[in-house]
């Protein structure tokens, strides 16, 4: 050991020892301090950011509720969706597993990597969708598979189901994604983007009932985005189901009726107002519109000159034609105007001014009372009655039983028809009405424009008589534990206050309509109830003069209205075949159809063991065609 | 050789605070890799064994008197840089940079024991170098030569954070020893462009990252800015009395880099809050002045410039693991002493120990 030579004096040393000690408490206090302002000052903030990093809120949708018949039985319900997403920074390698995916699922490599890239300005934790609705085989290949496959998961999701596939299609609506518009609007103010909302039909008009509350689940994340445990479950509780008036059976009965024809059929309860069938022809497949629509299907749907995507029983205003005969009758004899005896003889064409009316029997119908006049369709005899009555006492009759005003049937859009007066062409056009113009109102034509629903709810008015029930679509709306949440109980929107006499004059005309020999309307006719009703057609184009085979989009709409039992009335149908040209021949075999079914439903009529087609009756109908205006 | 003095005098206290820490340190380990999937042996028993290593070499270092240190400092400062000219030149690449060389059956990381041989090198230069006024530029010269050799060396691995460490480490003894004012606004003068240049020339794009990141660690929060603000957020979230043992939400689930070495403070300052951290920090400070204090007793040039070294080490160690925690410097790795999982730091760390104990227990003997 060397003896030390202490150069550094010992005072000096000290000195510096201090100093270093001081820097070294400085430093300390200095991180003590930025300590204090992150734990104690700051620690509400970074705690937030802390939790924001572990905790993810994943929004879980309710299932919608149940869209029910009357009976019960299921039109809509809900079925597992199993879709495939990848959560981007889980993934090992990007490009093999695009292939992969492609090849187990059946994908296009690019429709996978166009998704990819779509998603790719979301956090990397987030799982992107890339296929949606894959089979269960390959949700179960993908599962088995699934530690070769690093960042894909599995999703399952309710999606709707379509328990009779297309049936009630305009009926039922669809769902699709919500769009911005709808994101901007009040009624849509608790949905987020992405959700899935009614977009027609019930779907959309009950929505509110349907959808149920969406839940959530705040699951705790790691580093790498993983879920690890759920935190917090606020569960989503299903929407509530709704249970229509609608019957399945007729509903099925309507559809195949009209077949591949353009049209819509209602069938109405007559003492409740509960819609029973509500058809419109041809339709869609509603399940289309939630998924990815073919480009050359949408286009299909658009294009078709039958246009499949309108609800025509709702928005389908048509000239009713003949039909309307009963609102000229039954003014006619409110105003005392006519009585059972009141005759016209019909040459078959009235001269008005310097215009000839026609009379869809050329060869006329000679001495014509209202009973006949009903019958065998006589325009002559409602030209005539017209003039006598003026547009507005038409008008007035005819608002009676609510035509030409929406009937707030429970969907949305809702159209109103045009029940036209002197004062509405006034405001409609600014022009003076011509008593020309009221002669081609007698008949249900020139401006008058009704719905399908609009007829079967005058038509069920005269069955019982002038009682105007509101019509309704939805019976009851139940909750998810069955309990009734809403009643919908038959509710009187108004009452015509037309004599129950006159109602019994025009009743029995229409009864001669479907049953006596020169009735339009025989092909209705049911051998075990009486049926009731009146046949029309309605002009779509003017037609000089028809010789040969008229286009199909110029043929005239074929329609049919009518109710049984005559005696004591039940139901009532409304009928219209777009260009089915005869009201007798197109419409009126649809709705007898219809009422079999009713009554077969009932027990009433015997359900046929093999065809319930082949009793129409062979009885042909003379075809009828609206007057024809010649100047 | 063995004196029963040594033994009366031995510093209890220091060796006392020391396993305090390493106990801390094996407790947070445990919470911080419970998370990780492991194979093989558990990090905290892991670091047990280090730690036992570490006493062993710190028990062996303070039974030979310090004064043969003096002897060997020289030959020691040769060896250890002939090993980094060797890391260089043979050393095995991982993650971008070259720190590790194999000799034999055993590898080492020759940065590592430089932290102490520099310690011994400049206590050795300067026990004999007479100064009356402070040192002058001119003796500067050969102290910055000696430290220049293996910082640059250790820069080239390249090892930013150990290479700041030597130099600080260094830099903290010539202040003790005692700059004159003119040499120091030299230097300072001189560094501008040294730093520019290093800045622009020496330091790689990730070191680069590291040190724009800490400027603004929001450019890149789910990148290069990660590690600070996730640190950030695990420091604060665990406010006042932090979120419990093996309860850090950051730490468990793994939103934190490197968290049972270079970031195990974060880990604590999550599970303990501020009191925790009070705690800690007093600890530690309490070890640095404990071992300026050892450097004030000592009645030797030589002992109290080494027992200063040993303090300034541990010092720049907790200040700047600590200061990169809490984002006060940038990310750097240098691991937390006693604390932070790895054999290396501790057995470095136990060594200076071993040193300022041995100071401390013959302060009597001179």
């Amino acid at each position: 050991m060397k003896p030390q030579q202490n150069i550094l004096p010992d005072d000096d040393g000290s000195r510096r020892i201090i100093m270093l000690s001081l820097g070294a408490f400085v430093m300390f206090f200095l991180l003590l301090s930025r300590l204090w302002y992150l734990q104690v000052i700051d620690s509400d903030n970074l705690l937030d950011q802390s939790e924001s990093n572990r905790l993810r809120f994943v929004p879980v949708a309710a299932p919608r509720g149940a869209i029910l018949d009357r009976n019960g039985k299921v039109l809509v319900s809900n079925t597992p969706s199993f879709s495939v997403s990848v959560i981007p920074q889980d993934v090992k390698n990007k490009e093999l597993l695009i292939d992969d995916l492609a090849r187990y699922l059946n994908l296009n490599r690019k429709e996978i990597e166009e998704k990819w890239t779509k998603g790719q300005g979301r956090a990397k934790y987030y799982p992107l969708v890339v296929a949606s609705g894959i089979s269960r085989d390959q949700m179960e290949f993908l599962e088995e598979n699934r530690l070769a496959l690093p960042g894909v998961n599995i999703e399952m999701k309710p999606v709707r189901a379509y328990s009779n596939g297309q049936l009630g299609a305009h009926l039922l609506g669809y769902l699709a994604e919500i769009n911005e518009e709808e994101l901007g609007s009040e009624r849509y103010k608790e949905y987020n983007a992405g959700d899935y909302t009614g977009k027609s039909g019930i779907e959309k008009s009950w929505e509110s009932f349907l959808h149920g509350t969406d839940g959530g689940r705040q699951i705790e994340v790691d580093a790498r985005g993983r879920f690890l445990r759920t935190v917090e479950d606020s569960g989503s509780s299903v929407g509530n189901t709704v249970m229509l008036t609608i019957d399945l059976e007729m509903q099925k009965v309507a559809e195949r009726a009209l077949g591949e024809r353009a049209g819509a059929a209602v069938a109405m309860d007559v003492n409740t107002g509960e819609i029973l069938a509500f058809a419109s022809s041809p339709d869609f497949d509603p399940a289309l519109f939630t998924g990815r629509m073919p480009p050359e299907k949408w286009k299909e749907y658009l294009e078709d000159p039958r246009h499949p995507l309108e609800n025509k029983a709702l928005k389908g205003m048509y000239p009713p034609g003949s039909t309307f005969k009963i609102v000229t009758a039954l003014a006619g004899l409110e105003a005392g105007l006519i009585d059972p005896h009141t005759a016209i003889d019909c040459p078959g064409y009235y001269k008005f001014g310097n215009s000839t009316f026609k009379c869809w029997d050329k060869k006329g119908h000679g001495h014509v009372e209202l009973r006949k006049a009903l019958r065998e369709s006589c325009d002559v005899y409602f030209y005539k009655l017209a003039e006598r009555l003026g547009v507005d006492r038409i008008a007035d009759c005819a608002k009676r039983f609510g035509l030409g005003a929406p009937l707030g049937i429970g969907l949305d859009s809702e159209k109103g028809g045009v029940i036209p007066s002197q004062e509405w062409k006034l405001k409609r056009f600014g022009k003076k009405w011509y008593q020309g113009e009221t002669l081609s109102v007698g008949i249900g034509q020139g401006y008058v424009l009704t719905t399908p629903v609009q007829l079967a709810s005058m038509i069920a008015t005269v069955a019982n008589e002038g009682i105007v029930y509101q019509p309704h679509l939805v019976r009851r709306i139940v909750d998810s534990e069955g309990k009734s949440l809403k009643e919908f109980p038959p509710q009187v929107s108004r009452r015509t206050g037309i004599k129950p006499e006159n109602y019994r004059l025009v009743k029995d005309g229409l009864f001669a309509v479907v049953n006596e020999p020169h009735g339009t309307g025989g092909m209705a006719r049911l051998a075990e109830v009486k049926v009731a009703g009146k046949t029309g057609s309605s002009q779509v184009v003017k037609l000089r003069d028809s010789k040969g085979e008229v286009p199909y989009q110029f043929r005239d709409h074929a329609l049919f209205v009518g109710f049984a039992p005559y005696d004591k009335p039940e139901v009532a149908v409304a009928v219209i075949v777009e260009h089915g040209e005869h009201g007798g021949s197109a419409a009126a075999p649809i709705a007898g159809r219809l009422l079999r079914a009713y009554f077969e439903g009932k027990g009433v009529i015997k359900k046929p063991v093999a065809r319930p087609d082949k009793q129409e009756q062979e009885d042909s109908a003379d075809p009828e065609a609206a007057g024809d205006v010649t100047e | 050789m063995f004196d029963r003095r040594l033994f009366t005098n031995f510093d209890w206290t220091l060796l006392a605070v020391v396993l305090l820490v390493t106990a801390f340190g094996v407790v947070n380990i445990y919470s911080a890799s419970s998370s990780y999937r492991e194979v093989g042996t558990p990090y905290f028993l892991k670091q047990l064994y280090w730690i036992v290593t570490g006493l062993g070499l710190c028990l062996t270092v303070c039974s030979l008197d310090y004064h043969m240190l003096e002897d060997f400092a020289y030959w020691l400062y040769g060896a250890v840089l002939l090993l980094l000219v060797m890391v260089l030149l043979f050393g095995r690449t991982s993650m971008g940079a070259t720190r590790w060389i194999h000799l034999g059956f055993f590898s080492i990381q020759p940065s590592e024991p430089m932290k102490i041989v520099i310690i011994m090198t400049f206590a050795r230069f300067f026990s004999r170098y007479p100064i009356f006024k402070g040192l002058s530029l001119k003796d500067l010269v050969y102290p910055l030569l000696l430290l220049g050799a293996p910082a640059l060396l250790i820069m080239k691995q390249p090892d930013l954070g150990t290479a700041i460490l030597v130099s600080l480490i260094a830099g903290t003894m010539l202040i003790f020893v005692g700059v004159r004012w003119s040499a120091f606004a030299t230097l300072v003068a001189a560094a501008v462009p040294v730093l520019y240049g290093g800045w622009r020339f020496a330091l790689r794009d990730y070191q680069k990252d590291r040190i724009y990141n800490f400027l603004n660690p929001n450019l890149d929060p789910q990148g290069s800015g990660y590690h600070i603000i996730q640190s950030k957020i695990a420091v604060g979230s665990g406010a006042t009395f932090g979120k419990g043992f093996m309860h850090g939400t950051q730490s468990q689930l793994r939103f934190l880099p490197e968290q049972h070495t270079d970031f195990a403070f974060s880990v604590f300052a999550e599970e303990w809050g501020f009191a925790g951290c009070l705690l800690m920090l007093t600890l530690y400070l309490f070890l640095v002045l404990w071992g300026l204090a050892i450097a004030k007793r000592c009645n030797d040039r030589f002992g109290a410039l080494l027992a200063v070294g040993v303090s300034a080490m541990l010092f720049w160690h907790i200040v700047i693991n600590m200061g990169m925690v809490i984002g006060l410097f940038p990310v750097v790795g240098v691991p937390l002493p006693f604390f932070s999982y790895g054999g290396t730091s501790m057995v470095t760390s136990m060594v200076g120990v071993g040193i300022l104990l041995n100071i401390s227990m013959r302060r009597f003997m001179f």
